[in-house]
């Protein structure tokens, strides 16, 4: 039985295998409406969630399965005082397959260690969120056309932000990427993540200002900066609205250069680039869709001819 | 000079760096054994200048040395049998070390749930970070 915890838990080949699956489902998604018949999938949502738990139940449903779950720790046992390892263990009597959100880092990891099915980190704390990664990487491959030879952007919270973390670590496996890590000071990319581009030999500055920056960019990933991680709401404050990408600094930006972001955005990208063509954060949502199609076929080990 | 007696059978753990025998005390879950124990803070030593000993009377492969090396890799540890010393040995970083140390992330899930082994893994064996007190 596989698991899926973090983007390294597959190869670069098993990665291509999984997006070739992700982009067939798009071209045809009629051949895969009943390829989950009879399954369910637990969405166990401990930490609040628009997009991903959505994008979960939709995708099991695309596939003709169901979806059951809770959508925040005060609904389910753990405000009862449960663990996540018995959950799960109850869980696993229920559904085919669970997605986990938790707010503490490794709960994914320990709901693995004790269940009958396959897990999916839906994110874990600061720590990783691996189907966000896979639909970046999804949407990256199918506007760029390939993964590699590309100087990508990564702006905002880059110390707590998860989706940075497992992103870089992802794509610090293809060819050519060089990285550009604007922050505040205080965000800034952990050690440990310059550290592994360091030991596998990827070039990457750091800077605060996008505008220094912006034009030699093949791609920018903004990120929000997060109230719920701040212990301090006074650092939070300060630091909040410290980046707005808008329509001025997209005309530096080159013509190819797309924007992503994980979603939800708040005051990091100004509304007036939504209409710009370059503005990705949205088909970010829909490829997500596929893209977990995709992931629980593969931890389903179910195949469509 | 202080003395202490020789023991027949066990571990004497050297040159370990002054103030962190007690450290490792816990670390080898001493406190919780009721094995002789002899912790000599502070002694003169021409290399180190003042360095700290323990000394262990146990079945010397009953004890998890793993923590000696995570301490300090220089420790040099001295089987004895029969009053002499059998063996002289140092030994490198473990890979994994397991139920020794305690998560000190507040967001980890070690946190809140009960049970759960602590589990480190060696990153870089030549960088070091200042061990936690306990």
């Amino acid at each position: 039985m596989r698991h899926c915890l973090t983007p390294l838990d597959f190869s670069v080949s098993e990665l291509e295998t999984l997006f070739d699956l992700a982009a067939d489902i798009e071209k045809n998604p009629a051949k895969y409406a009943h390829a989950c018949d009879g399954k369910k999938i637990a969405t166990l949502f401990y930490e609040p969630s628009t997009r991903t738990r959505l994008s979960f139940e939709a995708a099991m449903m695309n596939l003709g399965g169901k979806a059951l779950g809770f959508a925040g720790a005060d609904q389910s046992s753990a405000a009862k005082g449960e663990s996540v390892a018995d959950t799960i263990r109850v869980v696993s009597c229920f559904a085919d397959i669970a997605a986990i959100r938790h707010f503490k880092e490794g709960a994914a990891y320990v709901a693995a260690q004790y269940s009958d099915i396959p897990v999916i980190n839906a994110g874990d704390g600061g720590h990783q969120h691996p189907t966000q990664t896979l639909l970046d990487m999804m949407t990256i491959r199918q506007l760029k056309g390939r993964l590699g030879n590309f100087t990508i952007g990564i702006c905002g919270d880059l110390k707590f932000g998860r989706t940075v973390h497992s992103l870089v670590n992802a794509l610090a496996r293809y060819e050519n990427v060089h990285f550009v890590f604007i922050s505040p000071p205080e965000l800034r990319v952990p050690d440990y993540i310059t550290d592994m581009l360091d030991a596998k030999g990827y070039t990457y500055e750091e800077c605060i200002k996008i505008e220094d920056v912006i034009t030699k960019l093949d791609l920018l990933y903004m990120t929000r900066v997060q109230r719920e991680r701040f212990f301090n709401e006074e650092d939070y404050i300060r630091l909040k609205d410290f980046y707005v990408l808008d329509s001025r600094l997209m005309r530096m930006a080159r013509d190819d250069m797309y924007v992503l972001h994980p979603l939800p955005r708040v005051n990091e990208i100004s509304v007036d680039v939504d209409s710009d063509p370059r503005a990705a954060y949205f088909k970010q949502v829909q490829y997500g869709v596929y893209v977990r199609m995709a992931l629980i076929l593969t931890l389903l080990d179910i195949h469509v001819d | 000079m202080l003395n202490v007696g020789k023991i027949e059978e066990g571990l004497v753990l050297d040159h370990i760096e002054a103030g962190k025998a007690m450290l490792l005390y816990h670390y080898l879950h001493l406190d919780r054994e009721e094995y002789p124990v002899a912790i000599i803070k502070n002694a003169r030593s021409e290399e180190m200048g003042k360095k700290d000993i323990l000394k262990v009377e146990c079945d010397p492969d009953k004890l998890n040395l793993d923590p000696v090396p995570f301490v300090n890799p220089r420790i040099t540890i001295n089987v004895i049998k029969g009053g002499e010393i059998v063996e002289k040995k140092v030994m490198n970083p473990p890979k994994e070390i397991r139920g020794v140390l305690k998560c000190r992330n507040p967001r980890c899930i070690s946190t809140i749930e009960q049970g759960l082994p602590h589990i480190f893994y060696l990153s870089d064996p030549k960088r070091s970070l200042p061990l936690p007190l306990l």
